[in-house]
């Protein structure tokens, strides 16, 4: 059995004594995507920023890839700056909100990372920059800033931001939960693209049709704790917890009514 | 009615624009000086240690808090009597002119670096930069852009506030319109000029100052 990317177990994390993660153990193979689904307040948010470290755990340990952390709830665990910050770059980051620098370019935008983090000389990462827009559908908007684009097209920005650092995996943190419904899709079309590519991905996700299709296997997070977990086929077509089936059937009679 | 005589501008022209050349080099050193205690103060303050941000906060507010020609008499009459070192007018004019503009520079400069959107600040950590890097690269660049009209006018305030210095006796504009008045019985005529150098020299930067923050918009990502 080959090893694991991603490895975390017995992961805390509580916010003024309030319990958002109460230990959360996980894996994810290369090549796997996991969507994390939930309701608002489970810790979803919360552990998939714990994985690039914008939230520092209490406790427990978080491998990915080569690099292990270990949380013992002191803040000397926390690695120094450099160390940090190369943990980071091995992990993609698309946040619900975009987050694009607004005095840039898309293209700018694009190649800031591996300019500023990876020393990449300009006119490669200029010419990874532009191939990566065009991935993501948007080459003709290289020289648009934020502020001239839609959305969808930030997020598309955001994502060509993510894996100009080439990233061993990628986290979305709800890329599409901001959007206008009509801009969903070309998103999730991207992410798909991605997923098809072997991309390793972990999506925290409110669409759980697109959870349905994508991923390989969902966790139901509640409470701060896996309720259920397992292949989306039994997730979120034959859900066994009680939660699972509370909160998926919610989801169902709001997409029926939404169709209608 | 009174006879206006303008041609005794000329006759004194030497002394008023040495006046004036006065005025705009305190304006330039007291700018400048004041725009680094302010970087210095402004940044000092966003520190975690209490032992920086508190004593600047306490400098900042006493700065502001007074009136500037209070100021000025304190620094050339009490000053040297405290310190025991005796200091010219013009010395204790720069000090106190820089000090009472870097309090306002500072309250520009770090609130420019604390209305920084934290969703960007995110962005460049999750990309692998570095706290130096994260405020070279994103913060301040856009902080500039927010901070150049307030900046720009809070030096024009410098700029008029050099006329305080005439109580100084430090040979500014207005000191040497004042000295000229005396001499002269002519106070209508160097008063008037007076007003329009300043307003002469001050439009062409205001309307400057309005076209870089209509030039310089920040917008939101």
């Amino acid at each position: 059995m080959a090893t694991p990317l991603i490895e975390i177990s017995g992961l805390r994390k509580s916010f003024g004594g309030h319990g958002v993660l109460n230990g959360i153990s996980l894996q994810v193979m290369r090549g796997q995507v996991l969507a994390l689904i939930g309701p608002s307040g489970s810790g979803k948010s919360t552990l998939l920023r714990c994985i690039n470290l914008l939230t520092v755990p209490d406790a427990g340990r978080i491998t990915v890839g080569d690099q292990t952390i270990d949380f013992d709830g002191r803040r000397t665990a926390l690695p120094n700056d450099r160390r940090l910050a190369r943990f980071r770059a091995s992990t993609g980051m698309v946040f619900q909100h975009f987050n694009l620098f607004s005095h840039m370019t898309a293209l700018q935008n694009v190649m800031e990372g591996p300019l500023t983090v990876l020393r990449t000389p300009k006119a490669q990462a200029a010419a990874e920059a532009r191939a990566l827009l065009d991935k993501v559908g948007l080459l003709e908007r290289a020289d648009f800033y934020p502020d001239k684009l839609s959305g969808g097209q930030k997020q598309r920005v955001a994502i060509a931001r993510a894996l100009a650092m080439r990233p061993g995996v990628m986290l979305f943190d709800e890329a599409t939960s901001a959007l206008d419904p009509e801009l969903v899709d070309e998103v999730l079309r991207v992410i798909r693209g991605l997923a098809g590519e072997g991309m390793t991905m972990i999506l925290v996700t409110h669409e759980i049709g697109f959870a349905r299709d994508v991923a390989d296997e969902v966790i139901f997070m509640r409470d701060g704790v896996v309720a259920e977990s397992g292949p989306p086929s039994r997730v979120i077509d034959q859900p066994q917890n009680e939660a699972t089936r509370a909160f998926l059937g919610r989801f169902n009679a709001g997409a029926g009514s939404r169709v209608a | 009615m009174y006879h206006w005589d303008f041609g005794i501008l000329w006759t004194y022209r030497t002394l008023l624009i040495a006046g004036l050349a006065y005025t705009l080099l305190f304006t330039m050193i007291c700018v400048v000086l004041g725009l680094l205690i302010g970087l210095v103060t402004g940044v000092g303050r966003l520190s975690k240690h209490r032992f920086v941000s508190v004593p600047l906060r306490a400098y900042v507010e006493v700065f502001r808090c007074t009136p500037v020609l209070v100021q000025l008499v304190w620094f050339y009459y009490a000053l040297p009597v405290l310190s025991g070192v005796q200091i010219s007018a013009v010395t204790a004019a720069t000090l106190c002119l820089s000090l009472y503009g870097g309090a306002f520079y500072s309250e520009i400069i770090r609130g420019g670096i604390i209305s920084s959107d934290s969703g960007q600040i995110e962005a460049a950590r999750a990309l692998g930069m570095r706290g130096h890097q994260i405020l070279r690269r994103i913060v301040l660049p856009q902080a500039l852009k927010r901070m150049v009209p307030p900046l720009m006018s809070q030096s024009i305030m410098q700029l008029k506030n050099t006329s305080l210095l005439s109580v100084l006796a430090v040979p500014d504009l207005l000191y040497q319109g004042q000295v000229i008045a005396h001499e002269t019985y002519r106070p209508l005529e160097l008063y008037t000029f007076i007003a329009v150098a300043y307003f002469a020299v001050l439009l062409p930067v205001t309307m400057w100052a309005k076209r870089l923050e209509f030039s310089a918009p920040v917008s939101e990502a």
